[in-house]
C-alpha cells in the first residue's frame, strides 16, 4: 500500500515528511519552502535564526574583511559554556575543595583535558573579542547607524573581562587568590563607593561613616573584609550564573542589531 | 467511529447571559477616578520594585562576619627582643610585632602597594613584597618599590593582666600623622 501511494504522488520521503503533521507542527509555516517569501519566512518563524539576517550579500561574509572573529567569539563562548557545566559536576567552591577539586579534574576525572578546554578557551575568547573590536574598528562599522551596537559590544567586552576575571579565582592556588587580592583591592578607590575612593569621607553623619571596610564595592564583591571562603563563593556564582544569565542577553541584542543595523560589514 | 463523532458534535453550553448594561453603569468608574486609580498603582509598582531592589542590595552585606578573630593577645612584652622583629602571629593574624628601645609596635603585613604580603629579610633587615618589590624599613617606612606609603600599624595596648592586646580593626597611619597615638605604639 505505501508503495502504492509513492506512485501515485511521486513524490520523495523528504517532501512527504515535510507534509506531514510533526513536521509542520515543530517549523511553523510548513512545507519545504519554495520561493523567497517562504524561506525568508522560515527564518523569521525560527526562534534560533530569526536573530541572524535573512540573507546575506556575498561580500559581507568574506573572511578577509569580517576575519569571523565575531561568529568565534560565539563558537568559544558556547564551548565554554558545555565544558563549564561539565566542570560544575565535580568543582566544589569551598576553600577546604576546590584547589584539589581542580587538580583531580586534571588528573583522575576523565578527559582531564576538559579543565584545559575551560582555561584555553577563555584566553581564546578575550583574544578574539579583542580581535574583533579591532576588526570592527579598522572597517569603520562602529558608524552610525551602528554606534548603539558598538557600545553594546564594548559591555560584552567588559563581561568578558569579568567572567575571566571571576574564573581566574577558582582554582584557589596561591597565584588566583593574590591575583584577585590585587584585583579586588582596586574597588577600595571607587569613587564615593570605596572606603578608600574619593568622596567617601562625605557620605558619613557626623562621625558615622557609611561607607566603611565592612560596607563599600569591595565587601560587596568579596563580601567580607578579607579574601576568603566568602570571596570564593561569590565570584562561583557570578562566574557560573550571574555574569553568564547577563552576557547572554546582551548578546542576543548585539546579534538582533546586527541583523538590523544593515547586516554584518554593509556599507549602510 | 461515528458514535464518537456524535459525541464530539454536542451542541457547546451556552452560558445565561449577564445582565451587563445595568450592573456597570451602577460601579461605572469615571475617567478622573479611573487616573487617580492609576497613579495610585503606578506608586504602589514602584515603591515594591524599588523596596526589591534595596533589599537585594542590603542582601549583599550579611550581619554576621565568619572571618578570623581581629582582636588577639599577643604575650606578654619581655616576649619580645630589643631590636627585632617577631613574625611568629604573621601567618595567623597578618602582624609583625617589633620592639625597639622604646616600646613595641604592631605592623601590618599587607603591602600598601596592592595588598599582597612582604617578607622579613632579617639578613637585609628590610620587608621585601614578592609582587612588585616594595621595600619596607623595620619601622614600616617606605623605601624603595611602588609602595606609596609606609606599612599601617594597629592599636596595641595592655590587658589588666599585663599581657599585649593586638586590635586590628583600629589602623593608624604614619602618612596622616596617626603614629603618634598613645596606642599605636606601646612603651615598656
Amino acid at each position: 500500500m505505501i508503495k502504492n501511494m509513492a506512485e501515485q504522488t511521486k513524490k520523495t520521503f523528504l517532501e512527504k515528511a515535510a507534509e506531514s503533521q510533526v513536521w509542520k507542527s515543530i517549523f511553523r509555516g510548513g512545507g519545504v519552502p519554495r520561493n523567497r517569501r517562504q524561506r525568508m519566512m522560515s527564518v523569521l518563524n525560527s526562534v534560533f535564526l530569526h536573530l541572524h539576517p535573512v540573507r546575506l550579500p556575498k561580500h559581507a561574509v568574506k573572511l578577509k574583511f569580517t576575519w569571523c572573529m565575531g561568529g568565534l567569539s560565539f563558537f568559544i563562548f558556547l564551548i565554554l559554556t558545555i565544558s563549564g557545566i561539565l566542570l560544575m559536576f565535580y568543582y566544589r567552591p569551598t576553600i577546604e575543595y576546590a584547589y584539589t577539586d581542580i587538580i583531580d579534574l586534571a588528573e583522575q576525572v576523565p578527559f582531564g583535558i576538559m579543565r584545559e578546554l575551560h582555561r584555553w578557551g577563555a584566553h581564546a575568547m578575550v583574544i578574539t573579542v579583542w580581535l574583533h573590536m579591532f576588526r570592527v574598528f579598522m572597517t569603520g562599522s562602529y558608524k552610525p547607524p551602528r554606534e548603539f551596537n558598538w557600545t553594546i559590544g564594548v559591555i560584552l567586552l567588559l563581561l568578558t573581562l569579568l567572567l575571566s576575571f571571576t574564573g581566574y579565582l577558582l582554582p584557589w592556588d596561591q597565584l588566583a587568590i593574590w591575583a584577585v587580592t590585587v584585583g579586588s583591592n582596586m574597588a577600595r578607590a571607587t569613587p564615593f563607593l570605596g572606603h578608600e575612593g574619593p568622596g567617601a569621607s562625605l557620605l558619613a553623619i557626623g562621625d558615622i561613616n557609611f561607607i566603611t571596610m565592612a560596607s563599600d564595592a569591595r565587601f560587596a564583591l568579596i563580601g567580607g573584609r578579607f579574601m576568603g571562603e566568602a570571596a570564593l563563593l561569590r565570584f562561583y556564582v557570578l562566574h557560573c550564573i550571574g555574569l553568564p544569565f547577563i552576557i547572554m542577553i546582551f548578546m542576543a541584542v548585539h546579534f538582533w542589531r546586527v541583523r538590523k543595523d544593515g547586516g554584518i560589514s554593509t556599507p549602510v | 467511529m461515528q458514535e464518537g463523532k456524535k459525541t464530539a458534535t454536542k451542541p457547546p453550553v451556552r452560558k445565561a447571559p449577564a445582565a451587563l448594561g445595568e450592573t456597570v453603569k451602577e460601579n461605572e468608574v469615571s475617567r478622573r477616578s479611573f487616573f487617580s486609580w492609576l497613579s495610585l498603582g503606578w506608586v504602589g509598582f514602584v515603591a515594591a520594585t524599588g523596596g526589591f531592589f534595596t533589599m537585594m542590595l542590603r542582601f549583599f552585606f550579611p550581619n554576621v562576619l565568619f572571618e578570623p578573630v581581629q582582636t588577639f593577645r599577643a604575650g606578654f612584652p619581655d616576649d619580645y627582643i630589643i631590636g627585632e622583629v617577631d613574625t611568629k602571629w604573621k601567618d595567623k593574624y597578618g602582624v609583625w610585632m617589633i620592639r625597639n628601645d622604646e616600646g613595641i609596635y604592631a605592623l601590618s603585613t599587607i603591602c600598601t602597594h596592592l595588598g599582597c604580603t612582604p617578607n622579613w629579610l632579617a639578613s637585609a633587615r628590610k620587608f621585601k613584597c614578592p609582587c612588585h618589590g616594595s621595600g619596607f624599613k623595620s619601622t614600616g617606612i617606605n623605601f624603595e618599590g611602588p609602595a606609596p606609603r609606609p606599612l599601617e600599624r594597629y592599636r596595641i595596648v595592655l590587658a589588666d593582666d599585663g599581657e599585649i592586646i593586638v586590635d586590628k580593626t583600629q589602623k593608624y597611619q604614619q602618612e596622616k600623622g596617626q603614629w603618634s597615638d598613645p596606642e599605636a605604639f606601646l612603651r615598656v
